[in-house]
């Protein structure tokens, strides 16, 4: 501990009483340390840089509403007549573990407020992960050191889609109860094991008995527990690392530029928290989510219209509503060998899913092995001076929104009064096209950007005025930018591609010719940075608006 | 019973039997059907009627053909029942405002008498579902019965919520809120549009007043749980947490970082 007093030093005696006890606290767990050192550690201030922040927030209201909602859930299949207040169900046969949902719903004082606290804060959960998995994305934030944290990230989103799963189908509702069939027919469709799986996960054929309390333990206990873990690891890392920031003046890779936690950022913080809470709050004040007693009680033969999961479940719904289940004369369902082989719904339900999780994981690392950047990072890229990086993380956010309207493919139809079926077939189109012409466009507007930057860099801001010179010659004025918003502008990584080089042997294999190929790709098309040279000669023809141009001809590499 | 078996094998017996089939399962439609139509109850007068064809003659002939025998352009109200054309002219579906995979709602074109008259004429060229009388309109049935069956028989396409859903290249089935009973009731027996025929002896008399007291005690009840989003499910809640949600959010992150740049 850090504060041990020495035998020949007077011992330390607060004034005030308040004092005596704080400092007998510090001498025994050493609090004044931890906090010298956490309170100054830096946080660089951007809106972007608090989603996390919302996700765990959003977390801790889950924790604080879902420990409400268990004291009344009971989360048995015994089956029951509802004697609730909601009329419309009186005397309906259901499940206990419906019936406590409608319990808490109308009979628990403030348990609908709780129920819709719990289920709007679980949906902005998934949500601020995402988004801010995004933002970690298209800043390149995930390079080293943070590879492992980006991972961690990347189980966390699986971990709250878990999460929220499990808790959906708790309520035993239709709604729920058709979620659960989907589930039961995609591990069905699953060649040879799938049919046991089934049975094992619900003991015995769908829905049984078993299913509600199983997810039940899964989704108090063993879900938010990982979760928990992965949020340690992930703070943890963060304070190792350090946070990253946006290039600026006066920031490079070895220092953070920020306000100090605290007391400043503390207090924003902790509001932070508050302020989530409330929105959450007024949300579930007054809007509706999830309204179980609409559903009615979960039985496998009724399906109603618009029945789709939760949004983050959305994309693997969507992918199985796209597929065909006949591609001209071929039948996607096969028979083989007396097996049914149950394509038309195992490849939609695990194949794009698979694509997006594996893409994720591994791209630091294809990353870093295209751009063998072995370089630790702490000060972000903007999107656009990363066009290709931008670009690859738009293909795959169009693909996925794609598969994600598809979900809604129905509601498109009936709220633009346009052909269910026309609507599939433009997803269905866009499935395989959306994602190439996203590549190709973002590319194009960040190069562009990088463009406008380059010129503004050079030649200043256009003000609009029109001025005309003594021989005739019109010309608009442009206000030079300050240094500080210069810097912005040039101060970035333009890397050119890396061609391939022997190995330790002398040799270039095949490996890395691929390589600098990728290399090639990634960075073929670059503008490079307005280097201090252009500048100077920008800025010393600049009273006759001599242009300097774009620098194309003279790519170079700037750092 | 020996001379049945010793002619089984004429060669007219095939017919015999094709044709006491025919009559059998014929027989046993026709009794199934008037289980829909009896009950004609509501008494139009030969004036109504008479009226009833003027009408029909300037506004509904184009298609339906004269004496409403049907053309290429729209199929024969021959036997369709007074319940049929008051569901469709009484919700303004007909006349039709334009071809296309289904007729819209719309404001009626023709005002109550009119519509009487309309239903006389189409009744009286031969016998269909009626109009349904006060008793089963009443609102006071099962809502508890009412709801399974509507979930079992009609959220498929109407949605659990009776807030709509989409049916193939560009039909669908529609909202029910602000439908009156005595329309809903008539959709179920007549089977407009796309809609399937719900006979009286698939659901009963009873069972339909239950379905109508549950659709009108839920849009009573409105929505415990405070705005309902269109009661549209998960798509609209999630809409609205990515948009307003993470907005409000966003907006308050700007503030928050917005003194230090």
């Amino acid at each position: 501990m850090s504060a041990t007093s020495t035998p020949n030093a007077p011992a330390f005696v607060a004034k005030t009483k308040g004092g005596r006890i704080t400092n007998f606290v510090d001498e025994r767990v050493g609090g004044s340390g931890i906090l010298r050192e956490f309170g100054r550690k830096v946080f660089p201030d951007h809106w972007s840089f608090m989603f996390g922040e919302v996700a765990l927030y959003s977390f801790v209201i889950l924790l604080l509403s879902g420990t409400f909602l268990t004291f009344f859930f009971d989360p048995s299949m015994a089956e029951t007549r509802y004697a609730g207040s909601y009329t419309p169900l009186k005397n309906v046969e259901m499940s206990v573990a419906y019936s406590s949902s409608l319990d808490i719903s109308f009979d628990v004082r403030g348990g609908l407020f709780m129920r819709q606290v719990h289920h709007w804060s679980a949906l902005l959960f998934v949500a601020s992960v995402s988004v801010h998995m995004l933002r970690v994305f298209f800043t390149g934030a995930f390079r080293k050191p943070r590879e492992m944290n980006w991972v961690v990230g990347g189980v966390l989103l699986i971990l709250s889609m878990a999460a929220g799963f499990t808790g959906y189908s708790l309520p035993d509702d239709l709604l729920s109860g058709n979620g659960l069939r989907i589930i039961d027919g995609v591990i069905k469709s699953i060649p040879v094991i799938g049919t046991y799986t089934s049975f094992f996960l619900f003991g015995g054929e769908f829905p049984g008995t078993a299913i509600i309390g199983r997810l039940y333990m899964l989704h108090i206990l063993l879900v938010p527990a990982l979760i928990l873990l992965m949020i340690v690891l992930h703070l943890f890392m963060v304070v190792v690392h350090k946070h990253t920031q946006y290039p600026g003046p006066g920031r490079n890779d070895g220092n953070v530029v920020g306000y100090p936690l605290g007391p400043v950022y503390a207090a924003k913080a902790g509001g932070f928290f508050f302020i989530v809470f409330g929105v959450v709050a007024l949300m579930a004040g007054f809007f509706t989510i999830n309204p179980i007693w609409n559903y009615g009680p979960y039985d496998p033969s009724p399906v109603s219209a618009g029945t789709q999961p939760d949004w983050y479940i959305g994309f693997v719904d969507g992918a199985l509503r796209l597929m065909p289940g006949i591609i001209g004369d071929w039948k996607v369902e096969q028979i083989w060998f007396g097996h049914v082989f149950t394509f038309n719904v195992l490849l939609p339900a695990l194949v794009p899913a698979g694509i997006i999780f594996t893409v994720l994981f591994t791209y630091p690392w294809i990353e870093r092995w295209i751009t063998k950047d072995n370089r630790e990072h702490h000060v972000l890229d903007r999107p656009r001076n990363a066009p290709t990086r931008t670009a690859i993380g738009m293909a795959g956010f169009v693909w996925y929104c794609v598969m994600w309207a598809a979900a809604g493919s129905d509601l498109i139809a009936t709220h633009f009064h346009v052909s269910l079926n026309d609507v599939t077939y433009w997803l269905r189109a866009l499935f395989f096209v959306g994602p190439v012409i996203a590549f190709i466009v973002t590319k194009r507007v960040a190069l562009a950007l990088q463009r406008k930057d380059r010129e503004i860099a050079l030649h200043g801001r256009e003000t609009g005025r029109i001025v005309r010179l003594p021989h005739g010659e019109f010309i608009e004025v442009h206000a030079p930018l300050d240094e500080y918003k210069r810097y912005k502008l040039v101060g970035f990584e333009s890397p050119s591609p890396l061609p391939a080089e022997p190995n330790a042997h002398g040799v270039v294999d095949k490996k890395e010719k691929r390589r600098a190929k990728l290399s090639q790709w990634f960075f073929e098309d670059r503008v490079a940075p307005a280097t201090p040279a252009e500048l100077a000669a920008a800025h010393g023809h600049h009273g006759t608006h001599e242009a300097v141009e774009a620098g194309d001809s003279q790519k170079t590499l700037s750092h | 019973m020996k001379a049945l078996s010793q002619k089984r094998r004429h060669p007219l017996a095939a017919i015999a039997l094709l044709l006491m089939g025919l009559l059998v399962s014929g027989g046993l439609y026709a009794v199934a059907t008037t289980v829909n139509q009896a009950k004609a109850t509501t008494s139009f007068s030969a004036n109504d009627a008479e009226e009833g064809g003027k009408l029909f003659a300037a506004n509904c002939a184009t298609c339906h053909g004269m004496g409403a025998s049907g053309s290429k352009d729209g199929p024969s109200l021959v036997g369709v029942g007074a319940a049929a054309v008051d569901f469709q002219v009484g919700t303004g579906r007909m006349p039709m405002q334009m071809n296309g995979p289904q007729a819209y709602k719309k404001p009626a074109q023709f005002n109550d008498e009119q519509t009487h008259q309309l239903s006389a004429y189409v009744a009286s060229l031969g016998p269909g579902p009626s109009i349904p009388e006060a008793g089963v309109l009443d609102e006071k049935g099962d809502a508890a019965n009412g709801g399974e069956l509507f979930r079992t028989n009609c959220a498929m396409c109407h949605n659990a919520a009776a807030a709509g859903g989409a049916l193939t290249r560009g039909k669908f089935a529609p909202a029910l809120a602000d439908v009156s009973g005595k329309h809903i009731y008539e959709a179920m027996v007549t089977g407009p549009q796309n809609m399937p025929v719900f006979s009286d002896a698939n659901i009963g008399p009873e069972g339909k007043r239950d379905i109508i007291t549950f659709l009108k005690q839920i849009e009573a009840n409105g929505s415990p749980g405070g705005a309902d989003l269109g009661a549209l499910g998960p798509v609209s809640e999630g809409l609205f947490v990515w948009i307003a949600g993470l907005g409000v959010i966003i907006a308050f992150t700007i503030w928050l970082t917005s003194r230090t740049s």
